[in-house]
This record gives C-alpha cells, sequence and structure tokens, in this order.
C-alpha cells in the first residue's frame, strides 16, 4: 500500500476536541498559561470546518514552540526563530493547508524578529501564536525582548538596560494584515480572536499573555487580576465605540493624535472613537498599540487590523499558474530542447 | 609553448591601404586561447559570451573562464576594476580554458597591465589606441605609454582607434558620446569573427530581441558590429584569416551551458523525474546567484523561486517546502552555507529531502567573492555540530551541473536525506558544450514505498524504517491519517516520539551514519584512466577535472606514465577508492584549498598523498599540474621529462 494522498475521501464525522489530542504527556510547568492557550486552540481548530490532516503547526524553540507534540495535526517543531520562514515554504509549497506558527517572545522577537517582519510583510497566509510572557523561561530566567526597563532577572540584577519591543507595532510597522491580541486567562475572548484569526486569509500576528508562574509571575496581573480587569482592559471591537470600566461609563477619544480617557454619565459622548479594524492606513491600530505600557490608559485587547488583500501564495501561484498556463505546461522534452541548441551528425 | 603560428597583421598603423587588394591567406588552426579584457563597463563578460554562443555553434570544444572584480564600477580605467573572459575553442578535445591566451584584446592600459605577462610570445595584441591618452596611463599605472616604451616588444601588436571607428560607425544614430563609445565592444567583437571566420548572425539575433524596445541601441550595436568586421575585410590589416573546424563530437544535440544554468536545469529535470514540484529558496549571493536568476525564469514548468530575507530563510523555506511534498532546494556559497549550518542539521534530524548547493569562492569570510576556491570540501564534510553525516557531491565541470543536481535529487529522496552539492565560482561562470541528453535517459525515481497498514489505533510511525535504504516514509501534511509530529529534538526509532533515551540515542545516531554510507551503493565505481597500477595516480575532484586532463594528456605525450581519475561523492566516497590507492606508489591530489581531500584520503585510508594546492582565487593551469607530475616522477625514479 502507497501513502494515502490528499484526495483520499474522508469519513470521520464531525471533529471534536478530543480529535485534537495526542497522546503525548503534556510537560509544561503546571499552572503554566500555555495550557489554557493548548485547551482554546484545540477547542477552536474541530469548529473551523477544516479537515484535520490540513493543519500544520511550525514552531520554534522555547516552552510555546512544544506545542506541536500536543496537537494531533501534522507538526514540525524546528529551530530557534525560525518558524516563520519555515511555515513560509509549507504554505507556498502547498496553499491548501492551514499552516499556524506558534512562538513565543524569545524566539519571534528576539532571534527570529528578521523572519517575523518578512512573513508579515510579504503576507504570507499563516497564523502566528505569539505567546508572550516577558521572559525566557526554557533557559530559566533571563530578559527578553519584551522584559520591562529595570527588571531584574537572572541575566539582569541589576536591572534590564534594553527598551523593550512593542510587539503589535513591529507587526503593524510590518504591514501584517491581521493584528490582535488575547490573554492566556480570557478563554472566550482568546477562542474569538483565534476563530477571527483563522477567517482571516493573509498573515495574521496574535499576540497572547501568558502567565510564565516560575520565572515572572503575574507579569500582567496589574492588567488582569479578576478584581481590576474591568478597569484595567479594554477590548476593541470593530464597529463599535471604545468603552470599558465596571460601569461601562468610561472611553478613549482622539483629540488631534492624542488617545485620551473620558468618563461619561448614562450615554457615551458622540466624539468616542468607534473602533475600526478594516482601514489599510495602520495609524489608527498604531496608536492603539502604543498604550500597552501606559498606566494612564486601559491595556487595549481584541482584533487590531484586519485587511484583506492578495496573498503572497496567490500572488507567487498566480504567476507561476500563467506562465504554465502560456507555455502549454511544458514536460522534459520542451525542457531539454530549451536554449540555443546544435546538432552534430 | 605553441606559439600563435603565422598570426601577423599586414600593417603597423590603421591606415586603409586601397592598393593592397590581396585575398587574406587562410590558416587552419587546430586550438586557440582569446581572452578580452577591459574595464567592468566596457561589457567584456558581454563580448566573451557573444563570442563563445557563436564558437558553440560552429562546432568547437570549447571552455570559458570569466573573470572579474567584486565591485560592480571599480575606479573606472585602473587595474582593479579590470574584467576579463578568456576562451579556448579548438577542433579537438578542450579540458581547460587555456593557460595562456594567444590574443589579447585589451581595451585600456589597465586591462593591458594586468593581462599581458600572460600573452604568449609573438601572441597577437590588440588595443584601443584611443584609450592610451596619458590620464588613462596614470591610472593604469604606467609611468610613460607601453605600445612606444617597448614594454609590448616580443608581441605582434594590432593598435586600433576602437573608440574613434565606433563612434564614426554608430554616428548616424544620433546616440550621445558615452552610449556611442558604449558599443566598441561590439566593434571588437565584429573584428574577432571576421579573424576566426565565426558567424555573426547568433550575436544579431540576440541584439534583435535583447534591445527590442530600445531600437537605437540595437541599431548602433548592430552597425559596430558589421563595422568590426568591414574594418578587418576592409583595411586587410590581417595577413591571415583563422580557421578552427568543427571538433569531433559525439553525434547529437549540443547547447552551451554554464555550470549555473545546467544547475538550474538539472534541479527542473530532477523535480520532473521525481513528479515533485521544484521549490528553491535563496538568498542573493556571488557567485551562486545565476542559478537563482535562471531558475526563476522557468516558472513555465512550475518552479517556485522564493528570494529569502536571508541565508537561514532560504533554507528554512526550503526545509518547509520539502516537509510539504516538495524538492526543496537552496544554494549559497561560503558565507551563506556557514549560516545555513543548524538548519541543515534540523534537515539531517528529521530526515527530509533537501539539496544544498555551494558554489564555492574564496575565503574565508568575504574573502574574494567573484573567484573561485576548493575551500568549503571540510566545512560540508564535517561542518555541523555532532554527528551529522550529509552526502556530498561534486560537481566536476559546469556540464556536470546537470547531471550532479540529478544524482542529489535521487539520493535526497531516496534515502530522505539532505545532500550538499559542491559546484564553484570557475564552474558556475564558465561553460562548455553539451550533449542535450533525451527524455529517455531521465527515468523516473521515487522514495522507498511503505506498507502504512497498521494494527488497531496504532498510530502511524514515521520514523519507521525501509530495509534497504533505511530512509523512513515522506508522509506530507495533507495526507489524512499520517498526522505525525516531527522536530529537531532526538526521536525515537520508529514512532519518532520525543526520547532522551541513552540507548536509542545510540541507535538513532548510527542509523544515520549508516543510512549515509549505504548510499554506496548508488554511486558507481571510480574508474581510472590510465593503467591500473603504478607508480603515479593524480586524483582529483570538482573544477580541477580540466587542468588534471590537460596535464596528464601532454605528460603521457611525453612518453610518461600518469594515471588519473576523479572523485564526483565527495561523501560516501566510492567503495574501489581504497584499492585504487593502493595500486599507486605515488597519488599526487591538486585541489585549490589548504588540501582538504588529501587530509581525508590519508585519514580514512592510512596512506601517504602527495597533496598540491593553490590559493589564488585561480584554477589551476595545465602546466602547474604538468610541473607537480614532473617533480614527482623526477624525484621518485630520477626520470627527466625535459626534452
Amino acid at each position: 500500500m502507497s501513502l494515502p494522498t490528499a484526495e483520499t475521501p474522508r469519513t470521520d464525522p464531525a471533529l471534536t476536541k478530543k480529535d485534537f489530542t495526542t497522546d503525548q504527556e503534556v510537560r509544561w510547568c503546571p499552572g503554566c498559561g500555555d495550557y489554557a492557550i493548548l485547551n482554546a486552540v484545540q477547542n477552536v481548530f474541530p469548529t473551523l470546518g477544516i479537515p484535520r490532516e490540513k493543519f500544520v503547526i511550525v514552531s520554534g524553540i522555547g516552552c510555546a514552540s512544544r506545542f506541536p507534540y500536543y496537537m494531533n495535526v501534522y507538526g514540525f517543531h524546528t529551530i530557534h526563530g525560525r518558524a516563520p520562514a519555515i511555515a513560509t515554504g509549507v504554505h507556498m509549497a502547498n496553499p491548501e493547508l492551514s499552516v499556524w506558527v506558534v512562538s513565543g517572545d524569545g524566539d519571534a522577537l528576539s532571534i527570529g524578529g528578521n523572519h517575523l517582519i518578512h512573513a508579515m510583510r510579504r503576507n504570507v497566509d499563516i497564523k502566528v501564536l505569539m505567546f508572550n510572557n516577558r521572559i525566557y523561561g526554557l533557559t530559566k530566567g533571563q530578559a527578553s525582548p519584551t522584559s520591562e526597563l529595570d527588571k531584574r532577572t537572572k541575566s539582569t540584577p541589576f536591572g534590564s538596560t534594553d527598551q523593550p519591543l512593542n510587539p503589535l507595532s513591529l507587526a503593524l510597522g510590518a504591514n501584517a494584515s491581521f493584528v490582535a491580541r488575547s490573554i492566556d486567562v480570557f478563554a472566550p475572548h482568546l477562542k474569538s480572536v483565534l476563530q477571527a484569526a483563522a477567517a482571516h486569509r493573509g498573515s495574521a500576528f496574535i499576540e497572547i499573555y501568558q502567565n510564565c508562574n516560575i520565572f515572572n509571575d503575574k507579569a500582567f496581573h496589574s492588567r488582569t487580576e479578576r478584581s481590576v480587569r474591568e478597569d484595567q482592559i479594554v477590548q476593541l471591537e470593530h464597529g463599535q465605540p471604545v468603552v470599558f470600566g465596571s460601569e461601562r461609563n468610561r472611553g478613549i477619544r482622539l483629540n488631534g493624535l492624542e488617545p485620551e480617557v473620558v468618563e461619561f454619565g448614562e450615554t457615551p459622548p458622540e466624539d468616542l472613537l468607534v473602533w475600526k479594524t478594516d482601514s489599510l492606513k495602520t495609524t489608527l491600530p498604531f496608536l492603539m498599540a502604543q498604550l500597552d505600557h501606559d498606566p494612564a490608559f486601559p491595556l487595549p485587547i481584541g482584533v487590531f487590523r484586519n485587511v484583506e488583500g492578495p496573498t503572497y501564495e496567490d500572488r507567487v501561484h498566480s504567476q507561476v499558474d500563467k506562465e504554465v498556463q502560456r507555455a502549454g505546461s511544458p514536460g522534459m522534452k520542451e525542457l531539454l530542447d530549451s536554449g540555443q541548441t546544435w546538432e552534430v551528425s | 609553448m605553441r606559439p600563435f603560428l603565422g598570426l601577423c597583421y599586414r600593417f603597423p598603423m590603421t591606415e586603409i591601404h586601397s592598393d593592397s587588394s590581396t585575398e587574406p591567406v587562410r590558416t587552419k588552426l587546430e586550438s586557440v586561447v582569446v581572452r578580452f579584457a577591459g574595464d567592468s563597463g566596457d561589457g567584456m563578460q558581454l563580448t566573451g559570451t557573444q563570442f563563445t554562443v557563436s564558437t558553440a555553434l560552429a562546432g568547437n570544444d570549447l571552455a570559458t573562464l570569466p573573470d572579474f572584480p567584486a565591485e560592480i564600477r571599480a575606479p573606472a580605467g585602473t587595474p582593479a576594476g579590470v574584467s576579463g573572459y578568456q576562451i579556448h575553442f579548438a577542433s579537438s578535445d578542450v579540458h581547460t580554458p587555456g593557460d595562456r591566451p594567444d590574443v589579447l584584446v585589451a581595451m585600456n592600459p589597465a586591462a593591458l597591465k594586468s593581462n599581458l605577462e600572460d600573452l604568449k610570445s609573438a601572441g597577437l595584441l590588440i588595443v584601443n589606441t584611443n584609450a592610451f591618452k596619458k590620464k588613462d596611463l596614470d591610472k593604469a599605472g604606467y609611468g610613460s605609454d607601453p605600445l612606444t616604451d617597448g614594454s609590448v616588444d616580443g608581441y605582434q601588436i594590432l593598435p586600433v582607434e576602437l573608440t574613434r571607428l565606433t563612434r564614426a560607425a554608430v554616428e548616424s544614430v544620433g546616440l550621445d558620446t558615452r552610449s556611442a563609445d558604449r558599443c566598441k565592444n561590439f566593434f571588437a567583437l565584429g573584428m574577432m569573427y571576421w579573424l576566426f571566420d565565426r558567424s555573426m548572425e547568433p550575436t544579431q539575433e540576440w541584439l534583435t530581441q535583447k534591445f527590442a524596445k530600445k531600437p537605437q541601441l540595437e541599431e548602433a550595436n548592430q552597425l559596430a558590429l558589421k563595422a568590426g568586421w568591414a574594418y578587418c575585410e576592409a583595411t586587410e590589416v590581417f595577413y591571415e584569416r583563422y580557421r578552427v573546424d568543427p571538433a569531433p563530437l559525439k553525434k547529437g544535440t549540443y547547447r552551451n551551458i554554464s555550470g549555473a544554468s545546467a544547475c538550474a536545469l538539472g534541479l527542473v529535470a530532477a523535480s520532473k523525474r521525481a513528479d515533485r514540484a521544484l521549490y528553491y529558496g535563496s538568498y542573493p549571493i556571488t557567485p551562486a546567484s545565476e542559478v537563482l536568476h535562471e531558475l526563476a525564469r522557468f516558472k513555465a514548468h512550475g518552479v517556485i523561486t522564493f528570494q529569502a530575507e536571508d541565508e537561514i530563510a532560504a533554507i528554512g523555506a526550503a526545509i518547509g517546502a520539502s516537509y510539504a511534498g516538495s524538492l526543496g532546494v537552496t544554494c549559497t556559497s561560503g558565507p551563506g552555507l556557514a549560516l545555513k549550518i543548524e538548519a541543515l542539521s534540523l534537515a539531517i534530524m528529521v530526515e527530509l529531502p533537501l539539496i544544498v548547493i555551494d558554489v564555492q569562492r574564496g575565503g574565508p569570510s568575504t574573502g574574494l567573492p567573484t573567484k573561485t576556491e576548493q575551500g568549503d570540501l571540510a566545512l560540508a564534510l564535517f561542518g555541523r555540530p555532532s554527528e551529522a553525516p550529509v552526502p556530498v557531491l561534486a560537481a566536476s565541470t559546469p556540464a556536470d551541473c546537470f547531471w550532479i543536481a540529478n544524482e542529489a535529487a535521487e539520493i535526497a529522496i531516496r534515502y530522505m536525506t539532505p545532500v550538499i552539492v559542491l559546484s564553484d565560482g570557475y564552474i558556475a561562470n564558465g561553460s562548455e558544450p553539451w550533449q542535450v541528453p533525451e527524455a529517455s535517459d531521465l527515468p523516473k525515481f521515487a522514495p522507498a514505498t511503505f506498507d502504512l497498514t497498521s494494527e488497531g489505533d496504532k498510530p502511524f510511525e514515521p520514523y519507521r524504517r525501509d530495509e534497504s535504504t533505511l530512509s523512513r516514509p515522506w508522509a506530507t501534511p495533507g495526507m489524512p491519517g499520517l498526522e505525525h509530529r516531527i522536530g529537531g529534538l532526538e526521536k525515537e526509532y520508529g514512532t519518532g516520539n520525543v526520547s532522551y533515551d541513552p540507548i536509542n540515542h545510540e541507535r538513532m545516531v548510527r542509523l544515520r551514519a549508516e543510512k549515509v554510507e549505504r548510499i554506496q551503493e548508488m554511486i558507481p565505481d571510480l574508474e581510472v584512466d590510465g593503467d591500473p597500477s603504478g607508480e603515479l595516480l593524480v586524483l582529483g575532484w570538482g573544477s580541477t577535472q580540466g587542468a588534471i586532463a590537460a596535464a596528464v594528456e601532454s605528460a603521457r605525450a611525453d612518453g610518461l606514465n600518469v594515471s588519473k581519475t576523479h572523485i564526483r561523492h565527495m561523501n560516501p566516497l566510492p567503495a574501489n577508492l581504497g584499492r585504487i590507492l593502493e595500486s599507486f606508489e605515488h597519488v599526487l591530489v591538486p585541489e585549490l584549498n589548504g588540501g582538504q581531500l588529501a587530509y581525508v584520503l590519508q585519514g580514512t585510508y592510512l596512506r601517504k598523498i602527495e597533496s598540491s594546492t593553490k590559493l589564488q582565487g585561480k584554477p589551476f593551469t595545465e602546466t602547474e599540474v604538468r610541473e607537480e607530475i614532473d617533480r614527482l616522477l623526477q624525484t621518485t625514479s630520477g626520470k627527466t621529462t625535459q626534452p
């Protein structure tokens, strides 16, 4: 018997979460935020209407990058930082696949920064899940490119001297066509963001705040803790005014190019910012992405940008298809006969 | 050294003598070496290539050697900016581009200065006298005019006012002076076509295609080309015209092919044989970029080319494409190979087919980007962390790149392994006539087939083995029921699950090694040219083949008993190599590095190797190899080889 092909019909009934779990023991630290993200992905994948064999998860190196071993789909645990490049090759070779990259802040932004920005700017149709815990976990606690200034870690005993990167600004700067942020412990929100990313054609960048309870516990506590989260977090929704607060009585408006928080009574003021994700310009999402470290503002989560356009694979394959058609699907003989030849008899 | 027989021009100056009406004598030559040299903006590579095409179409055997600086436009008129193109063509077998030219075309004083010492004594020297003004001489570092101070005594010099004559020829087109002057290489080319009785047609057709959208430039270059021809015809500056008859090539269809083109063509052919789309990930690097340029034009054959953001992404994407079922290929030069090593190690661990081509150049570091070297053999064989064997192949001529690419693909797919292919700048840029194979010479090949029927709910085992090749199944995303995970962590035999078990690790390390060793079964035995045993074997690899063949031929012509052999499979080495090495008293290994193959052979076969090395960014000349042969035979037997 030879290998089955993509055309071999499937007889499986509707997929469930169980279909996406493997027999491998999950080896993250107890209490790690990765469990919640794994759970969310295993819940979302069966809902997407995509056959299991068409999913591919490509990861780099780091705690997050062990992800593929726990998902019963095609998985490729690659090398540090290079997952977006490898995923690019996978999807260019077979655009029928649904290709997901799982990466961390060190993997995606430090050693792999170059691949990330180029996958985004090309609009390669891959979904990048970047687990951001603001620390190197697998190497046991060094500062990462998203660690705050002055943060004390094993590699920065006197405090970090490095200005952190803003992952969403970077993705927007690279013109990623889908940019979003969610949080490990916000299960329903995370699932809705993953679904939106799956529905998007083109490069999707999803930053997921993820707690590392061993080396950087409570890194997002000041925003996500149950008693403060209503006031500390604003959920962005396309077409909706940007409103937050336990009383739903605060919102964000623009004063020129400066966002500001306004409090209101019963009715929101008319000049409240109405969120839009589909502008070709990245100005607005960029403004909002800047708020994440400003204590005067709530942390924005949700979809920052979602614009449609031809993917890299569309462009590449349409060129190839056009040429194949123009030349009439040439074979070996036509290949060998190309070029200036002469006969010796 | 054979002088260039009888070649001489009729008049010391270039005036037309209308009273001389005798037809020039036609002399037959067996073999000629011509070198075009000029500023890097003078179009010397183009001139050489055009002359080569015409010569190939005339049926000669040939070999070429382009030689250009790394700078696109080094300071004009200085020796640093000199670009050269040498072609050796003959009515008999040609092994090398020739040690020294019979004819040198020097477009300026700098070109003369850097090339004159190579010109054979009494060789023909054609110079553009309009480029020999005081400031030109200063730039070239000449204190006085070499054309008059005795520097060119002993050569047959033909001074031509190339610039002035070209301007006059293209005047009717109305180009600016700068553009008009850029046509002078075609004037020189026209002269060479006349002198060697070559057809101008291929070049004329090429100009029509090339400048389809710039009719003025087409017209000007056509005029310059014809003017160069007409100049020779009308002025009768030459007593003789030369004819080099077609070489006795085997019956068939031929084309002239460079190493880069042959490599590209070979990869596309291999993808057709394997029924796999060709995916080529590459980052621009000299001298490997030509392969990318060639393949980017092959979209009609379904080829996907990906110009990556860096060398690592280039190999990464190729690995990803192989994982998804394509034939993934990446190509680079030494500095790029260094960057790809970690990804290459991943491909070894996950056992996916992959071809990594290294077009070697002078190094280390940026080194000599446009010059040739064979310095990456040790890197290819051993340059990876831990125990990470890969098959390594080396192309020996430009046309051989076609066959090496095919072999690499077959090994990669049948054994599920990355393969390194070594080429070099000399092979990639050089060209030779190539007998185009028939489609029937290129049979299909496929990975090993596996019985995947499993008992009960036992999951698919991605690391199970084919008994003969030890390869694992190539189950690609999209195949239902075969979902599995691979990665850089050590794999458990069979299941492919992550395993830290010490015994399993040793088993897997040895398995990966044995898989590569078994490729030896696919490799043909090495053939010895000459006596199968004796005093001296010259053993080469890669691009030294031509120089070795020419030197051994000349040694035999002088009555010496020398055998030769050439290795194309660097790992695993051919099975009979040990026996061959035992059969000779002395083994000479010429290589363009510090003696890397010699080191490997000494370590592998525990025998003394005579290593001959050259590190000048240039290929061996026939003479250099011959001198080594003579030195060895003299030392060992007291034979003298000088007449």
